[in-house]
């Protein structure tokens, strides 16, 4: 059994849209068979949590020095780029160890 | 005479979007003045605090909520800490000329606004309903174009079709 992947999952107050984006991270994954675990936090939670994560997805700006990849995007809010992005992360989580 | 606000606390847990909490056209020189009038009608109809609408611009300052979409309309989604929420509900205008709101991702960048939906949640699990419901018509270009031009409340309340 692969562990489930962690994505940290960020926006400015962790109650709208980082809700909606880790749904749609959720659902998007399992579609092309990865098992991923999300947690939402606030934008400024980020560099806390990090190290336990494998990937950040952001619709805010968080630093960029965590020692984990972050994406940064509004595609799960807008839908502009939303496959790309689901293929991006997914490739990020496949090649993460 | 509004209606009593002291509706039971398990009465009130459905998103309230009510007529009232509608404004088509309004004429507006600036993202605050929005906020403010839609914040009003909140406190008016006693579903968020009277500390919901500072709440709500000094979150814009420091996490902007514009959302350039995919068609010629962009919208913001103004909200604040679930403290400042007595009960769930949107407040939404559509703007008779784009106001300027900064955009989600990138702060630096401004985005012309011409539909705010001001939201009070309480509770972010129990509405992802609503929620995933809002982003699906962010995604439909015609569809916002439909709230958009909705000529009375009732219209656009029927467009946006958030609620169950």
């Amino acid at each position: 059994m692969t562990q489930p992947k962690r994505v940290l999952v960020a926006c400015g107050t962790a109650i709208a849209t980082s809700t909606v984006v880790a749904k749609a991270i959720e659902e998007g994954l399992a579609a092309r068979g990865i098992p991923v675990i999300t947690r939402q936090c606030k934008a400024a939670e980020v560099p806390a949590l990090a190290k336990d994560f494998d990937l950040v997805v952001t619709t805010t700006p968080v630093p960029s020095d965590l020692g984990i990849p972050v994406i940064q995007t509004l595609a799960f809010l807008t839908g502009i780029g939303k496959d790309q992005v689901l293929d991006q992360i997914a490739e990020i989580l496949r090649r993460s160890g | 005479m509004t209606e009593s606000s002291a509706h039971s606390s398990a009465a009130i847990r459905k998103v309230t979007l009510s007529e009232r909490l509608v404004i088509l056209r309004m004429e507006a020189s600036s993202a605050e003045e929005v906020i403010r009038e839609l914040a009003a009608r909140l406190e008016r109809e006693g579903l968020v605090r009277p500390s919901f609408v500072e709440a709500v611009l000094e979150r814009e300052r420091t996490h902007p909520t514009g959302l350039p979409l995919a068609g010629d309309l962009h919208v913001a989604i103004p909200h604040a800490d679930v403290v400042h929420v007595i009960a769930p509900a949107l407040a939404i205008a559509t703007l008779a000329r784009p106001v300027i709101f900064r955009n989600m991702v990138n702060p630096e960048e401004m985005v012309p606004v011409s539909i705010v939906i001001l939201m009070a949640l309480d509770e972010p699990h129990s509405q992802i309903e609503m929620l995933q419901r809002l982003a699906a018509f962010f995604q439909e270009p015609q569809r916002v174009r439909q709230v958009y031009e909705a000529q009375t409340p009732e219209e656009l309340i029927r467009a946006i079709d958030l609620l169950n």
